[in-house]
């Protein structure tokens, strides 16, 4: 046999956990936080997703080459998101020279 | 190294160990374009959003928490059978397999039946399908005014919304395929707990169809401002 062979245990623990952080996220959602409430709901949703992929997708017992795969595909989604937001956000931070129309996006 | 042992061990491996880890290693891979073709949409949605932030807030509220929280504990319970699933494929359990790659299967299918026949029909009744018939009424253009949003806005909201979910689904829709395969050759008897990288592969996708939601769940339902 190949691979590690995961108790049961460790599966059952893992969706009760990520069923407890759904209502947690549920109800935190109906508390008025200001901005802390889309933190908190990334914040929440990343803990989830790292379950999974740690004990749900065997990550914790991969070799060191799946996990450099994996490292390196949210890094690529970092420099996607990092680099379009921080172009996107940033157009009006400098005055346009004169004679140019302003930004499309966000003049409307 | 008997004769059914080299059969199952393909030529190019050193060893079976290689092997499965050589075929997770395929999944993941597949898994970060996977990762990219979501992220770009949720690169757009995050843009819009910071853009037209009381559109998409307005539009939040259109959808119900209830069958979104339904669906992602519905999701979490798939996972879990899945993962059982390729749990008792390790260790050679050909009736649990099947059991549980069938209750994996029921479990994606009510995913996509709540999201049919309870938010999507619901959105085209109401009038709220972006391109096609996007005229709110009543209560939805009520909710949608109250926030002094304007339509385009809410529009580019349930595009957003569609498309998302909409590609979400058919990633499930796929995801059943896959099952059916794997149900058809469990039955068969192709499974042993010397041969099930093909379980444990699907098993990869299937949990990032999973991950895919769990982002999509607060993002699209619950960061809208639902107090």
């Amino acid at each position: 046999m190949q691979g590690h062979v995961v108790p049961k245990k460790t599966y059952f623990l893992v969706f009760i956990t990520l069923i407890a952080l759904t209502a947690l996220t549920t109800a935190v959602a109906f508390k008025d936080l200001g901005p802390m409430n889309t933190v908190a709901a990334l914040a929440i949703a990343v803990c989830k997703a790292t379950l999974v992929i740690l004990f749900f997708m065997h990550v914790k017992y991969s070799p060191g080459l799946t996990r450099v795969v994996i490292v390196a595909a949210f890094f690529w989604l970092a420099i996607l998101i990092a680099l379009t937001l921080s172009d996107v956000f940033t157009r009006n931070w400098t005055p346009n020279p004169a004679g140019w129309q302003s930004s499309m996006l966000l003049d409307r | 190294m008997t004769e059914g042992r080299a059969a199952i061990l393909a030529e190019q491996f050193d060893d079976a160990e290689q092997q499965h880890d050589a075929a997770s290693l395929g999944m993941w891979v597949f898994l970060a374009t996977e990762i990219l073709f979501f992220g770009g949409l949720f690169c757009g949605y995050t843009i819009y959003r910071n853009l037209y932030l009381a559109g998409f807030v307005a539009g939040s509220h259109l959808l119900d928490v209830r069958f979104g929280a339904t669906n992602t504990g519905i999701l979490i319970l798939s996972s879990l059978t899945m993962a059982l699933a390729v749990h008792a494929a390790q260790l050679g359990r050909r009736k649990a397999l099947i059991v549980f790659l069938i209750s994996t299967m029921l479990l994606g299918l009510a995913f996509i039946g709540i999201k049919l026949t309870f938010e999507w029909r619901h959105d085209y009744l109401e009038h709220l399908v972006p391109g096609i018939d996007f005229a709110p009424q009543g209560a939805a253009l009520a909710e949608i005014q109250r926030f002094h949003a304007p339509l385009p806005h809410v529009e580019l909201f349930m595009f957003f919304y569609f498309a998302m979910t909409g590609v979400h689904a058919l990633h499930m829709v796929v995801g059943v395929g896959i099952l059916t395969a794997l149900l058809i050759m469990a039955w068969g008897g192709r499974f042993s707990s010397d041969r099930y990288n093909p379980v444990e592969v699907s098993g990869l996708y299937w949990h990032f169809v999973d991950i895919v939601w769990i982002f999509l769940f607060p993002l699209l339902y619950l960061i809208g401002g639902r107090y």
